[in-house]
């Protein structure tokens, strides 16, 4: 028994460490839809509000029409607390 | 399967004409971009728990219908189905249908920092119940042992709620909600009384996450629970790392996960990087007996091992593998999912 749940907690421990281990890249936190690269400070922000909030709960979807943008980051700004002005720079940045 | 409670045996028709006749009321209000989507996932599970094995084909819709500038009515139904061994000794499975709401709220955004929500909603105790319950999000197809702590078994609340961003920044986020829940044993609105709130600090920076929850039960008999979360996603990796810790007046327990897509070989759209390995060590702690609060009679110490990947088009598959140790029995836990996440507009926009 003893030794089982030293096997598990070395195999835990090693799941944990692995990955700091590996080479550093870039995180999966960029919106799925095709977002243009950011130009200037809003759309800076909303990216910078969508990696605070959003991202580190779910995946983006990959794709989805522009004209539910608007009620997702309402249902988003109740869910994730966001303050009016990160929902206004959220939805730049989804749609520049 | 503890994450779908509380099941509720059937929706009221009365329920779905409310939130059909805010979508129509929406049709006539809707911006450009406030068309009300349906979003949510569908899927169907297997869990071989102890050698008894139950499948659940399952449908999680979430409908947002917006009202005005200020006004939002969202909801989210459960619908599955399970079927389980009919046990005592009965060769053959039975099964057992399951609707009901999870949350039906309407949310007003009274200012820039401050939403009031009323109806039933999820219960704002740590981080499982609000963020990572749907199961287009969770790493694993069961929740944690300690889920029913602080989230007061029924983990949605009828009541009113307080709710948002104390102070936002490039160097910190400050997040703040406050509830209060009637008793209610209406089959679609179960709930206990209660209240609490929750605080959290993000750090951009060094990208970590702490925070503060508390409930207190207001039945016959007043308890008190607490909790702490911390979140750690290391910068330019794709490492996650999410704790939690609950406490209750009978029993305590903590969960860590953590997961890491290997998308670092040859990128996220490869067949390796689609791969997600996820461990999840779990201890629950019991100080005296309490056959309501949700966790296990005795000390338990449980690892889970999970190996998810994902397709292109909003599919996943989860597959884990759990050891449970516990002094009333040991027992290995098999379960496997196909996940399909779907977001669609209710209508073509004019």
């Amino acid at each position: 028994m003893n030794r089982a749940r030293m096997l598990m907690a070395v195999a835990g421990l090693g799941a944990v460490l692995l990955p700091l281990s590996a080479q550093r890249t870039a995180p999966h936190d960029s919106p799925g839809r095709k977002v243009k690269p950011p130009a200037t400070a809003e759309p800076l922000r909303g990216e910078r509000v969508f990696k605070q909030n959003c991202g580190r709960c779910h995946n983006p979807p990959q794709s989805f029409p522009p004209q539910i943008s608007g009620s997702i980051l309402r249902h988003m700004r109740v869910r994730a607390a966001l303050s009016a002005s990160d929902e206004k720079a959220l939805l730049r940045f989804m749609n520049p | 399967m503890s994450r779908h409670l509380p099941y509720h045996p059937r929706i009221k028709w009365k329920v779905i004409a409310l939130v059909v006749a805010a979508a129509v009321i929406s049709r006539h209000q809707a911006g450009a971009q406030n068309v009300p989507p349906i979003s949510g996932g569908t899927g169907f599970i297997t869990s071989t728990n102890g050698g008894s094995t139950t499948y659940l084909p399952v449908i999680a819709p979430t409908l947002v219908v917006p009202l005005g500038n200020h006004l939002l009515v969202e909801s989210r139904a459960t619908i599955l189905e399970s079927y389980f061994p009919r046990g005592g000794g009965q060769p053959g499975y039975t099964h057992q249908r399951f609707l009901g709401l999870s949350f039906l709220q309407a949310d007003l955004l009274a200012s820039s920092h401050v939403s009031v929500v009323a109806g039933e909603f999820l219960t704002p105790f740590g981080t499982y119940n609000e963020r990572l319950s749907p199961i287009w999000i969770s790493n694993f197809e069961d929740a944690p042992l300690i889920y029913s702590l602080g989230t007061m078994s029924t983990a949605s609340s009828v009541g009113g709620m307080v709710r948002g961003s104390a102070y936002s920044s490039d160097k910190v986020n400050l997040t703040y909600a406050g509830y209060f829940s009637a008793a209610s044993t209406n089959e679609q609105f179960d709930s206990e009384r209660s209240t609490g709130g929750q605080a959290s600090a993000y750090f951009p920076m060094p990208r970590v996450e702490i925070g503060y929850s508390f409930g207190r039960l207001l039945q016959d008999t007043r308890e008190n629970f607490s909790g702490a979360h911390l979140w750690w996603e290391p910068a330019d990796t794709y490492l996650r790392l999410r704790s939690e810790y609950a406490r209750g007046p009978h029993a305590q327990g903590y969960w860590i996960e953590a997961d890491y897509r290997l998308a670092r070989f040859h990128g996220e759209d490869s067949f390796v990087g689609r791969l997600e390995p996820v461990f999840r060590m779990q201890q629950t702690f019991r100080s005296a007996p309490d056959s309501e609060d949700g966790l296990p009679s005795a000390n338990t110490q449980r690892a889970d091992f999970a190996i998810d990947y994902r397709f292109a088009h909003e599919i996943r598959i989860n597959t884990s593998y759990s050891r449970q140790f516990s002094s009333i029995g040991n027992r290995n836990i098999w379960e496997t999912g196909i996940v399909y996440r779907f977001l669609v507009p209710t209508w073509r926009s004019r």
